[in-house]
C-alpha cells in the first residue's frame, strides 16, 4: 500500500507493507539517525516525533504515519544550524557512544515544547523510557535543563 | 608542586565526532546501503545440553529468497576462542563456528542468509533438527562433581584446564605465609559472597556486515572493540590469509567488554564467501542477552585476619566462577578478581616486609550463558567480597571504616608482591606504585558526603538511613602485552591526520588522542582529523579493553607527535635560518627570534619546495607499568524495613585518574560506570527456569537504571601525575563499576545492621536478611 507523509518537512509518498514499522520505513528512506535497540518499545533509541509527539518508531506502524508529519533527529537541527538541545548536549559532553542520542534529542524536543521550564525531576521522569548505558544520564539531564533555558531565552528574544 | 599548564590537555574539548552524533550523521555498522545485501539469522538451541542427531535443511534451502544455509557440516572444523585476545590466547580454544553439540539454550545450530529478514526467519522454522537431549550442568557449585555431565568432549580442546571435571581454568598464588598470619591474628572474618549473571546491555545490539570489495578481498564492518584481533582470529576460520581481510569499526553504540568477543564475524563472513553477496547479521535484543557475553557469576570466600590495632595480618580470596558453556576470558577475568583487589591492602605492616596473601580461582563450565569480558573484568565481583569484609572488620573492631582502611591501604612506592605472580593469564610484572591519590580521594569524598555527621545519625521509624564507603583500584592496560600505535601527518593548511588502530567505543578516545597530540604540536585538537580502527588504513592496536587506550595509545600519540614536532622544527629552522633551540611551536606557528612560519607553510615547503618529504611519523607504545587509578565511593541510602526497598539518595565518587586529559569525559566515564554498578548492586540479574532458559531477556524484565532511577552523583576528580602516562594520565573507564555494590552493602549495614552477601539487593533479599537478623 501507498502512504503520504511528511518527513522533516519534505512531503513523501512511499510504498509500505501492512506490517511494516515506522522505524523500517525511515531507515529505508535513509534517515539513519533513527536507531534500533530492541524493537519492542523498551529502550527508546528509535524515538522520533509524529506530529510533534515522541513515539517509539519500532512499535509504530508505518501506516499510522499516513497524512502525518514525522521528524527525526536529522530534522531537528543540522551541523550548520544546531538546535539548542543539540548545542547543549555538545557543551555538556552528554553523548558518549551517541546511539541513544537521536532518540533523546527527539524526546527532549517534544518534552520541552510542552514544559519550557521543567524541574530536574520532570526531566528525569520524561527520560525514563530512553535508556542509555554509557552516561548515567546526568549530563543529558543537565544539558536538557540548560537547553530549556536557551530556548526560553530565544523565544523571549524573538517574542 | 605546581604543574605545567596545558593548552589542550585538561580542557573540556568537545568530542570530535560530537556534531555527527547529535545530528544523526554518525555512521554505525548498520548505516550503509549495499546493493544486494542479504540478511542473516541464526537458529538457536532450545536445549541446555544436546547433540544434533540429524539436521535437515533441504526445505529451508529451497525456500525462494534463501541464498545460503550453514550447519556444522558446512563450516571448517576448527576450534577457536571467541575471547578476542592477543596470541598466545589465554582462553581455552573450545568453540566451533558451528558445532553438532549444543551447550546452552541459545547456542548456534545453523545460520541462514536470505533476501529479506522475513524470509530468513521463515527459513529458520523450516530447519528440522533431531536432538539427543543430554543431562545438563545448571549449578556451578555442582559442576565439578564426579558424576556431573561433561560440557566439553574428552579428549578435549586445547587450553581447557581439566575437562573431566568441567574446569575451564584455574589459578592459585600464595605470598608469604597466610596460614601463620591467620593463626596469629586477633580477629579473623570469613564469609561467602554470591554474584550472578549480568549483561553489559550496550544499546546497539551486536552487528556485523561483511562483503567482498572490488578485488575480492573480504571486508568486515563490525561493532567490535578489537578490529586487529578480529582480522587475525577469523582468518583461519574463513580460510583467507590476513592480508585478504579488512576489518572496519565505524561509530559503535557502546561495548563495555561484550564486543571484545569475536562472535558474529566468522559466521557472517562465511555467508558472504558462500554467496558472494554482502551479508548483514544483527542480533535481536533477546539474542544479545542470551547468546552474547555476561559478567562471570562467582561464589567468593573472603577471609581477612587483623590484629587488635587494626593491622591486616593476612588476606585470602577463594573464587569459584561460572564461565558458562564456553571459557571465554575464564582464566584472565578470574586472575583479575584477585590482582585488581587484594593488592589494594598491604599485609606487610604486620610482620615487616612479609605479605600474607592467598588467592585461588577456579572457573567451571556449565550449560548456561557464556561469560566474558565486561567493564571491571572480575574486579566488581572481587570488591563486593573484599571491601564488604573490610567494612565488617572495622565494625567488629569498633573502628570507623575509613580509619581502618587508611591504616592498611597501599602507598606510593609500594610494590605488591602478588602482582609479580599474578598477571593476566600468566606471570605478572613487578609494579612499583608511582602515583596514588587514594588518601586525597577519601579525604574529599568524606567531606563532601558529610561522613562524620551522617555516621553519627540515628533514625526513628521504618525507613532507616545509612552511609557506606568503598575503596577501589583498577589498572591501566595489561603490562607487557597491550600495544598501541599512532601515525600523524601534517597537511598544507596546518591541519593533521591522526591514524590510530585504537577503538573509540563511544568513550571519546579519538578526541583524547587528538588532545594529546595537539598538546605536543602546539595546536588545537580540532585541527586533527582522526581516523581509527581500520585494519587497512591505521597502524596496529591491541584494542579497547583493560582501560588501556588513554594510557597506552595515548602515549603512542604523544611519541608520534614528538617525532612530527621534530621534523617540523628541523625544517622551520632551515626555513628561518635559525637555530632549532630558539624556535617555539605554538598556536599553529613556529616562531623564531625574528620571524615565524605557519605549520601550513612548513608543510608546503616539505611537499613542494625543498628536499621534499612527507612530514609524518608513526610511533608505538607498550608499557610494563599498569598504574592503578584509585577511587573512593560514598553512598547515602535509605532502607525501608517494611518493603525491603533500598534507595540511593546521594552518591559521591572521588577518583584519581592521574591527569584527566578531558575532565568532562572523565566525569562521563565515571557516571556511566556508576550507573552500571548501581544496576549490579540493586536491580540487574538473569533469571532462569529449571532447564537453563533465561526468562527475562528484555529491558522490560531485566532492569537497567533509567534516568528516573539514578541518584544525583557528584564526581570529584583528584589530580595526580602519573610519570609513566601521557601528560600524567592513568585510566578511568572501568574503575567506577567496582564501587556501588560494596558501598551500598556497607551503607545498608550502617542503616539496618544487616550484611547483604548476594547481589542484587532486591527487596526480597533485604527483607529476608532483616528477618534473619530479627530471629
Ligand atoms: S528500538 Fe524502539 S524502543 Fe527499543
Ligand atoms: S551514549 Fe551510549 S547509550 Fe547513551
Amino acid at each position: 500500500m501507498k502512504i503520504k507523509l511528511t518527513i522533516n518537512g519534505v512531503p513523501r509518498e512511499t510504498e509500505i507493507t501492512p506490517d511494516e514499522k515506522l522505524l523500517g520505513l525511515l531507515r529505508r528512506e535513509g534517515y539513519f539517525g533513527v536507531k534500533f535497540g530492541c524493537g519492542r518499545g523498551e529502550c527508546g533509541v528509535c524515538t522520533v516525533l509524529l506530529d510533534g509527539r515522541a513515539v517509539n518508531s519500532c512499535i509504530t506502524f508505518a501506516a499510522q504515519a499516513h497524512n502525518r508529519s514525522v521528524t527525526t533527529v536529522e530534522g531537528i537541527g543540522t551541523p550548520d544550524n544546531l538546535h539548542p538541545i543539540q548545542e547543549a548536549i555538545l557543551d555538556h559532553g552528554a553523548a558518549q557512544c551517541g546511539y541513544c542520542t537521536p532518540g533523546i534529542i527527539c524526546l527532549a524536543r517534544d518534552f520541552l515544547d510542552e514544559n519550557p521550564d521543567p524541574t530536574e525531576e520532570q526531566v528525569r521522569d520524561a527520560l525514563k523510557g530512553n535508556l542509555c548505558r554509557c552516561t548515567g544520564y546526568q549530563k543529558y539531564v543537565e544539558a536538557i535543563l540548560d537547553a530549556a533555558g536557551r530556548m526560553r531565552k530565544l523565544s523571549g528574544d524573538s517574542g | 608542586m605546581s604543574k605545567p599548564k596545558f593548552r589542550s590537555v585538561g580542557h573540556n574539548q568537545r568530542k570530535l565526532d560530537g556534531v555527527a552524533l547529535v545530528t544523526g550523521k554518525a555512521r554505525y555498522v548498520d548505516d550503509i546501503e549495499l546493493r544486494g545485501m542479504l540478511y542473516a539469522k541464526i537458529l538457536r538451541s532450545p536445549h541446555a545440553h544436546a547433540r544434533i542427531v540429524e539436521i535437515d535443511v533441504r526445505e529451508a534451502r529451497s525456500l525462494p529468497g534463501v541464498c545460503a544455509v550453514l550447519t556444522y557440516q558446512d563450516v571448517p572444523r576448527i576450534q577457536y576462542t571467541t575471547a578476542g585476545q592477543g596470541p598466545p590466547e589465554p582462553s581455552p580454544k573450545d568453540t566451533f563456528v558451528l558445532d553438532d553439540k549444543m551447550r546452552f539454550v541459545g547456542d548456534r545450530v545453523a545460520a541462514v542468509a536470505a533476501k529479506t529478514p522475513q524470509i530468513a526467519e521463515a527459513a529458520l522454522k523450516m530447519i528440522k533438527v533431531e536432538y539427543e537431549v543430554l543431562p545438563a550442568v545448571l549449578n556451578m557449585e555442582h559442576a565439578m562433581d564426579p558424576d556431573a555431565p561433561k560440557v566439553h568432549e574428552i579428549p578435549s580442546a586445547n587450553g581447557i584446564s581439566i575437562p573431566e571435571r568441567n574446569i575451564a581454568a584455574q589459578v592459585e598464588v600464595t605470598d608469604g605465609d597466610p596460614g601463620r598470619g591467620f593463626a596469629e591474628a586477633d580477629l579473623v572474618v570469613e564469609n561467602l559472597y554470591r554474584v550472578g549473571y549480568v549483561h553489559a546491555s550496550h544499546t546497539e545490539p551486536h552487528i556485523c556486515i561483511t562483503y567482498l570489495d572490488e578485488t575480492g578481498r573480504l571486508v568486515v564492518r563490525t561493532s567490535t572493540q578489537v578490529p586487529f584481533h578480529v582480522r587475525r582470529i577469523i582468518a583461519p576460520l574463513v580460510g583467507r590469509p590476513i592480508g585478504q581481510i579488512r576489518v572496519i569499526k565505524p561509530r559503535i553504540g557502546g561495548a563495555f567488554g561484550a564486543k571484545q568477543e569475536v562472535l558474529l564475524e566468522p559466521l557472517c563472513a562465511l555467508l558472504t564467501l558462500k554467496t558472494g553477496c554482502p551479508v548483514r547479521l544483527q542480533l535481536t535484543r533477546e539474542e544479545v542477552f542470551v547468546s552474547s557475553r555476561t559478567r562471570h557469576p562467582q561464589v567468593l570466600r573472603c577471609k581477612v585476619g587483623v590484629n587488635k590495632d587494626g593491622i591486616i595480618a593476612a588476606t585470602q580470596l577463594d573464587v569459584l566462577a561460572n564461565t558458562g558453556a564456553y571459557g571465554s576470558h575464564a582464566l584472565t577475568v578470574q586472575c583479575n578478581t584477585g590482582s585488581k583487589t587484594l593488592p589494594l591492602y598491604r599485609t606487610l605492616q604486620y610482620r615487616e616486609g612479609v605479605n600474607n596473601v592467598h588467592f585461588k580461582a577456579t572457573a567451571v563450565y556449565t550449560n548456561l550463558p557464556v561469560a566474558g569480558a565486561i567493564r571491571g573484568y572480575g574486579a566488581p565481583q572481587g570488591y563486593f567480597a573484599l571491601d564488604t569484609t573490610m567494612d565488617e572488620i572495622a565494625h567488629r573492631l569498633g573502628m570507623d571504616p575509613i580509619e581502618f582502611r587508611l591504616k592498611n591501604l597501599i602507598r606510593e612506592g609500594d610494590s605488591p608482591a602478588l602482582l609479580e605472580q599474578l598477571g593476566e593469564g600468566r606471570e605478572g610484572v613487578k609494579q612499583v606504585l608511582k602515583s596514588c591519590g587514594l588518601r586525597e580521594c577519601i579525604r574529599r569524598g568524606r567531606a563532601e558526603i558529610g561522613w562524620d555527621e551522617k555516621r553519627a545519625r540515628r533514625d526513628q521509624g521504618p525507613v532507616k538511613r545509612g552511609v557506606g564507603v568503598a575503596v577501589l583500584q583498577q589498572g591501566s592496560g595489561i603490562p607487557g602485552i597491550d600495544m598501541g600505535a599512532v601515525t600523524i601527518k601534517l597537511n598544507e593548511d596546518g591541519s593533521f591526520n591522526l591514524l590510530a588502530g585504537a577503538t573509540d567505543l563511544g568513550t571519546g578516545s579519538d578526541t583524547i588522542l587528538a588532545q594529546i597530540a595537539a598538546e605536543v604540536l602546539g595546536t588545537d585538537a580540532d585541527k586533527f582529523s582522526v581516523l581509527s580502527s581500520d585494519t587497512d588504513l591505521t597502524p596496529f592496536d591491541t584494542g579497547a579493553y583493560a582501560s588501556s587506550t588513554t594510557y597506552i595509545t595515548g602515549m603512542a600519540a604523544k611519541k608520534a607527535a614528538g617525532k612530527v614536532r621534530k621534523m617540523i622544527l628541523d625544517r622551520a629552522a632551515r626555513m628561518l635560518s635559525e637555530r632549532g633551540e630558539d624556535l617555539v611551536l605554538e598556536d599553529g606557528q613556529v616562531r623564531g627570534r625574528k620571524e615565524s612560519v605557519s605549520l601550513g607553510e612548513v608543510c608546503s615547503d616539505a611537499l613542494y619546495q625543498h628536499d621534499q618529504e612527507q612530514i609524518m611519523a608513526t610511533a608505538s607504545h607498550i608499557s610494563y607499568d599498569s598504574p592503578p587509578p584509585f577511587s573512593a565511593h560514598f553512598a547515602d541510602v535509605t532502607v525501608d524495613t517494611e518493603t525491603g526497598r533500598v534507595k540511593v539518595l546521594e552518591y559521591i565518587v572521588a577518583v584519581d585518574c592521574g591527569t584527566a586529559i578531558n575532565p568532562q569525559m572523565a566525569e562521563g566515564q565515571t557516571l556511566g560506570g556508576i550507573q552500571m554498578g548501581l544496576g549490579y548492586a540493586l536491580s540487574e540479574e538473569y533469571i532462569f527456569d529449571d532447564r537453563g532458559r533465561m526468562l527475562n531477556p528484555r529491558f522490560m524484565d531485566y532492569k537497567i537504571f533509567s534516568a528516573a532511577d539514578m541518584p544525583r552523583i557528584k564526581v570529584i576528580l583528584v589530580d595526580t601525575f602519573e610519570p609513566t602516562g601521557p601528560f600524567g594520565a592513568k585510566s578511568v573507564s572501568e574503575i567506577p563499576t567496582n564501587g556501588p555494590a560494596p558501598a551500598i552493602a556497607n551503607a545498608i549495614f550502617h542503616a539496618v545492621g544487616v550484611r547483604l552477601r548476594e547481589v542484587p539487593f532486591t527487596p526480597e533479599r533485604v527483607l529476608a536478611a532483616l528477618k534473619s537478623r530479627d530471629t
